[in-house]
């Protein structure tokens, strides 16, 4: 299962070589490597981050309502990507783009657990996640208000949506090192994800390092989620609804699931971002959708159908 | 082998006041005594759940805790795995004998979930079973099952004291405490009232809930023969 989902992602991969605003078919060079793998690593990127961030945090929350979107990680990390953009800083020097992103996770991820606390796995920690993203978007308005570009407010209205077009190969070089890193300090955590399946106290009496386990998931998914945030902007539900779709199949072993989710979360992401790309060939749109629409639309419903199972 | 000499606070509160505990292999020591005497807090304390307590070697002490259960629906075998975490194998042997042992390795493709309550908590039984550790304990294991899986699983956990371990239980069911234990521990207003053969604590946990005792010549349900 794990094997044909990276194929499925490797064939997306290709398929979004193959296809945009210039036609179907392998594009010249100018296109390709300017516009179309910009767009396709990216895709790759973000979706594999995300998807594996809400695998991990699932099982380090024991919440299956876990996602860095949802519990405003992905807020906090555009919080940083927007204060590092509007005030010029990540103009001076283009890596503070993806770092503040990347800082801005981390303190959202930090903040998410401490407020949490021993009741992550209950609602509670959904309830510190909308605390959180309200803080976060609170903050946002306040450094646009405060921002000195006046078309700050529009472009962030797009850029929140999340978006993957548009982007250069110099953004997937800033974004693809930490992201990586991320995902491999992620991939290590699912014996110790194994282990608190059983609640807390069952897993450090089997040895899991509790304390430290939340730490490296906060720090990972603050890599791998940050910099993509900074990037493409606020794509949802991808994180949540990637573990879930695997469960059935997979089984719902948390550390069984970490490859898959990576592998599915970058599937999923590149087929949205392909649908976005054909739409306006199928509907009267005068342009592509941000693929963070498409996510929210797609991600939505599905939070429902989790969230009216999980209650009591 | 396992020890504990400790004052115990919860919360700033004192909820087991100089305590001396020791278990060692080849006994079934159960612990007993009202709600809220700390018996449960005396485990976890064993376990180095607690500031108090030293946190043993994983391979070799076997907590369960009450009620504990899975998140996610992991099957039976799964459960049962997660017992060779310490280990850093994947151990089928043990987990095939501790599967065999609590008389579930039929369920094994089961989800924990979408089975009884009573299969459910041996398949946590199993999760110890599969760590082989030298120390059991178990915070009411026998919660959740029907008397004869509660017989089954009691006479087992002696066996396995018999064979050399040592296993520590938590138990409600004084007639269990009884029948089984080789010593019993009663636990009252934060201090140990009895530490002695099940027979002659039974005075000392009589006081401690507040009951009479004595020979009961109701009808009642007895362990299987044999």
């Amino acid at each position: 299962m794990t094997r044909l989902l990276a194929a499925l992602a490797a064939l997306l991969f290709l398929a979004s070589l193959a296809v945009g605003a210039a036609g179907f078919g392998m594009p010249d060079a100018l296109i390709l490597w300017q516009i179309r793998l910009p767009r396709t690593a990216l895709a790759a990127l973000v979706g594999g981050g995300l998807g594996l961030s809400g695998a991990v945090l699932q099982g380090a929350l024991r919440n299956p309502l876990a996602d860095p979107g949802l519990l405003g990680i992905g807020g906090c990390a555009g919080l940083g990507a927007v204060v590092a953009f509007y005030w010029g800083i990540s103009a001076a020097f283009a890596p503070a783009l993806p770092l503040a992103g990347m800082l801005g996770a981390g303190i959202g991820a930090a903040l998410l657990l401490s407020l949490a606390g021993r009741a992550a796995s209950g609602p509670s920690l959904v309830l510190a996640g909308v605390a959180l993203s309200a803080l976060a978007a609170a903050l946002l308005t306040l450094a646009l208000t405060l921002a000195p570009n006046p078309f700050a407010l529009a472009e962030i209205t797009v850029w929140l949506m999340g978006g993957l077009e548009d982007r250069s190969l110099s953004h997937v070089a800033l974004a693809a090192p930490p992201v990586l890193l991320g995902c491999a300090l992620l991939l290590r955590l699912g014996r110790a994800l194994d282990g608190l399946a059983l609640g807390e106290d069952v897993a450090a009496s089997l040895g899991v390092p509790v304390a430290r386990t939340l730490r490296l998931a906060a720090l990972g998914v603050a890599l791998a989620v940050g910099p993509g945030a900074a990037v493409a902007g606020g794509i949802g539900f991808v994180g949540l609804v990637v573990p879930h779709l695997l469960r059935p199949h997979l089984g719902e072993r948390p550390g069984g699931l970490l490859l898959a989710s990576l592998f599915g979360g970058a599937a999923l992401l590149l087929a949205a971002d392909l649908l976005c790309r054909v739409l306006p060939l199928l509907l009267p749109l005068q342009q592509e959708p941000p693929v963070g629409v498409l996510t929210a639309l797609l991600g939505a419903p599905f939070l429902v159908r989790i969230a009216r199972r999980v209650a009591p | 082998m396992i020890t504990l000499s400790a004052t115990i606070r919860l919360g700033g509160r004192i909820v087991l006041d100089h305590i001396d505990f020791a278990a060692r292999p080849g006994e079934l020591v159960a612990l007993c005594g009202p709600n809220g005497a700390g018996k449960s807090t005396l485990l976890r304390a064993l376990a180095g759940l607690l500031p108090e307590g030293t946190r043993p070697d994983p391979r070799r002490v076997a907590y369960l805790p009450q009620g504990a259960r899975s998140t996610w629906g992991l099957t039976v075998a799964e459960v049962a795995a997660l017992g060779r975490i310490p280990h850093h194998d994947t151990g089928a042997a043990p987990i095939e004998r501790a599967l065999r042992a609590l008389d579930i390795w039929d369920l094994r493709h089961q989800r924990v979930d979408r089975i009884s309550g009573g299969q459910a908590r041996r398949a946590m039984l199993a999760r110890a079973f599969a760590t082989e550790p030298e120390v059991f304990l178990l915070d009411e294991p026998t919660s959740d099952l029907d008397p004869a899986a509660a017989h089954q699983v009691m006479a087992l956990l002696r066996r396995v004291a018999h064979d050399g371990r040592c296993v520590v239980v938590v138990l409600h069911a004084i007639e269990l405490a009884m029948r089984y234990a080789d010593r019993m521990v009663v636990l009252a207003q934060g201090g140990i009232a009895a530490d002695t053969a099940p027979a002659q604590a039974l005075p000392a946990a009589a006081a401690a809930f507040g009951l009479p005792f004595g020979a009961d010549p109701t009808p009642r349900l007895l362990p299987p023969s044999g």
